[in-house]
């Protein structure tokens, strides 16, 4: 996974509550068996719109979304995340996430941070009035800095320490292997197992 | 025998879903979040092919095939068995089954009696039963919390996660009440109450939280209306919900293909009883509903949380207080292409969806059989039945309901997700409007520009027959 420390980017503000995953990218998009190549899938409908965001000239450049709230709720498809990551965003702003994507964004170096609605709207203005300027979204001080103003953001401890250091959850667990294994030779005799058995 | 885990936790009183959290900790403790077993892993086409990558890259193996197995459902067609006409969607059906042949994975292809959507497949086998883990790629795998355990959907790198360590890490939830008291009335169902929790509570109302539905109400639904319940938990954001077993639920898994024999059955019963929650264990939050005051429930908007009764009429933006709310419903009148104040009976449908896991079992197809039985689907509406699993539709077959279903003009299908997210040819055309029995009225979730009203069996029914939202009473 990438290493999140700071990025610095224009925003492209997304003024849309309740956007679940079937609009970030619409079940058409997810037959691909690679993990790259989604961009295309990005909001799909919506760019068909020649006014939608996105299209506009003065966004092109941007890489942090700033979002209403209710952002990635619905279907958990990681399609999501490559989609936004593949369409070149890095971080997204928004005052409340759905918890699978949440999740899948972390897991993908994609940095999600959660703002209250007034920021979020101060950012929106900032990003319509002057699409060019550039914010801060600094996972280290954990602040996002937008010219003189700086609001504080909170994350959990461990997973700004394996967002920083593009961790892979799978080699973290399996430094506790044992425990697993330990865990396994304790379970109960009568549980299921998937095994074909003769009815 | 040694102590399993489960036995070794103190007498503080708990509720049901931190039962089962604590008998599968592996790890706790320092920074880092619980490390949790999981018993049971699903897996389907659509979010499973980049993880199987994923081991490849890193030399890993499925660490349980014994605990993992795979069905195909998403993409397959419903028409007939074998041919997948859109390359992409065959493609990504041939990668899981190469995937399952590379990893030892048990598989369940088109054709197979176990062939259908994942989440009825699980209990049908008897592999969904009470206190376990179940995780799959899918948001819907709350479904199996019925059956009271902790089932969640889980993203691709997840997945990953559990093929290779047959384990997750996940930071505690809390724990959230939804009490039902009192009985439902005649002609309402798990589906009506579900979506009317949804409205009350919005999209993200049980984030971070296992919900426990309890209550009188919730104790008289059959194993497939609380089945229909816990599948639509991720509709209000809840990380899973649960429902204590009692007797229905060992009845249920009692004799199917995987349910404990002998004395491995008796011991098994004898720790699902202790399976509930206890006096005294306090939640952080509880919502309490009479049943009584509850009827047909279906939605007008864009989201699951957008409904209203059906004796209702849709809703002007300017009855909401919350500015967010406001707009989220100027907009999706806009797109549902809608008046406020309409009756909701005198919404005309265009197609009608009968099927997915949240409404595609037996007991589902018999209550909409029920209704439409020597009745005739309106003119102009074309209703899809699709069932849940290959065995589902033969089990509908012995009992006749597909010669009811085409008796009154309604097209038979073969089982898969079909149109409840239209990855397959089942879709909505543009400004198509659907009653579907599915869990998402999104935009274009059921097919570009497609309209869906999200409504029980028995309202789905009766509206293919009325060719306008309505409930079998109206009949």
């Amino acid at each position: 996974m990438d290493k999140f420390t700071t990025h610095t980017g224009q925003v492209a503000p997304l003024r849309r509550s309740n956007v679940d995953t079937d609009q970030i990218i619409p079940a058409v998009y997810l037959k691909r068996v690679t993990k790259t190549g989604f961009e295309d899938g990005l909001f799909a409908e919506w760019r068909e719109d020649e006014k939608f965001l996105l299209n506009q000239p003065e966004y092109q450049n941007a890489t942090i979304l700033v979002t209403g709230t209710e952002f990635g709720t619905g279907s958990s498809r990681e399609h999501a995340v490559w989609a936004l990551k593949d369409y070149g965003f890095k971080a997204v702003i928004a005052p409340r996430f759905g918890d699978i994507f949440r999740g899948n964004s972390l897991k993908n170096g994609l940095l999600t941070v959660e703002l209250p609605e007034a920021a979020v709207e101060e950012l929106w203005l900032r990003a319509e009035l002057h699409p060019e300027s550039e914010i801060t979204v600094d996972l280290e001080a954990c602040e996002v800095r937008a010219g003189d103003r700086t609001w504080g953001f909170e994350f959990d401890e461990f997973l700004r320490w394996r967002m920083m250091e593009g961790l892979d959850d799978v080699a973290l667990t399996l430094r506790d292997e044992d425990k697993i294994a330990a865990f396994e030779s304790n379970r109960d005799a009568w549980r299921p197992r998937t095994l074909p058995v003769q009815v | 025998m040694s102590p399993t885990p489960h036995e070794s936790e103190g007498t503080e009183p708990r509720t049901l879903a931190q039962k089962v959290w604590d008998a599968h900790v592996v790890r706790t403790g320092g920074q880092q979040p619980d490390l949790l077993y999981i018993d049971l892993h699903l897996l389907h086409e659509v979010t499973s092919p980049q993880a199987f990558d994923g081991l490849r890259v890193a030399g890993r193996k499925v660490r349980r095939t014994d605990l993992t197995i795979a069905t195909e459902d998403h993409n397959t067609p419903t028409d007939n068995l074998f041919t997948i006409a859109d390359p992409t969607s065959r493609k990504q059906i041939e990668t899981l089954r190469a995937n399952c042949e590379e990893f030892g994975v048990r598989i369940h292809s088109l054709g197979d009696e176990n062939q259908g959507v994942v989440h009825v497949v699980g209990p049908q086998l008897g592999l969904t039963q009470p206190g376990m883990t179940v995780v799959c790629g899918d948001s819907h795998t709350s479904t199996h919390g019925a059956f009271g355990s902790i089932a969640f959907g889980i993203g691709t790198s997840e997945v990953e996660h559990v093929l290779a360590t047959q384990t997750l890490p996940q930071a505690k939830p809390k724990f959230m009440a939804v009490t039902v008291n009192g009985s439902l009335p005649e002609g309402v169902s798990a589906k009506d109450l579900i979506l009317k929790v949804i409205s009350i509570t919005g999209t993200g109302g049980g984030k971070g939280h296992i919900v426990e539905y309890r209550g009188q109400a919730i104790e008289e639904l059959s194993m497939e209306g609380r089945m229909t319940v816990c599948n639509m938990s991720i509709e209000w954001g809840a990380k899973a919900g649960m429902i204590a077993p009692d007797e229905k639920t060992y009845d249920y898994v009692k004799g199917r293909a995987h349910a404990p024999k002998g004395e491995e059955w008796d011991a098994a019963v004898e720790y699902w009883q202790t399976l509930k929650t206890d006096e005294g264990a306090v939640f952080d939050k509880e919502i309490v509903i009479d049943a009584a005051s509850l009827s047909p429930f279906v939605t007008w908007g864009t989201n699951p949380g957008q409904g209203v009764e059906l004796s209702g009429t849709v809703p002007a933006p300017e009855d909401f207080d919350d500015p967010i709310a406001r707009t989220t419903a100027a907009g999706a009148l806009e797109y549902m292409g809608l008046e406020a104040g309409t009756p909701m009976r005198e919404i005309d449908v265009d197609v009608v969806f009968l099927g997915s896991c949240t409404n595609g079992r037996i007991e589902d197809l018999r209550t909409a059989a029920e209704v439409i039985k020597g009745r005739k689907v309106a003119e102009g509406v074309n209703m899809m039945v699709v069932p849940g699993s290959a065995k589902v539709r033969e089990q509908a077959i012995a009992e006749g309901l597909d010669k009811v279903f085409i008796d009154a003009g309604a097209d038979w299908r073969f089982a898969g997700c079909s149109m409840c997210l239209g990855m397959n040819p089942d879709q909505l055309t543009p400004g198509q409007r659907a009653a579907s029995t599915s869990n998402r009225n999104f935009e274009g979730r059921q097919g570009k520009g497609g309209r869906t009203h999200l409504v029980s069996p028995a309202v789905a029914a009766a509206t293919a027959v009325t060719g306008h939202l309505a409930s079998p009473a109206d009949l």
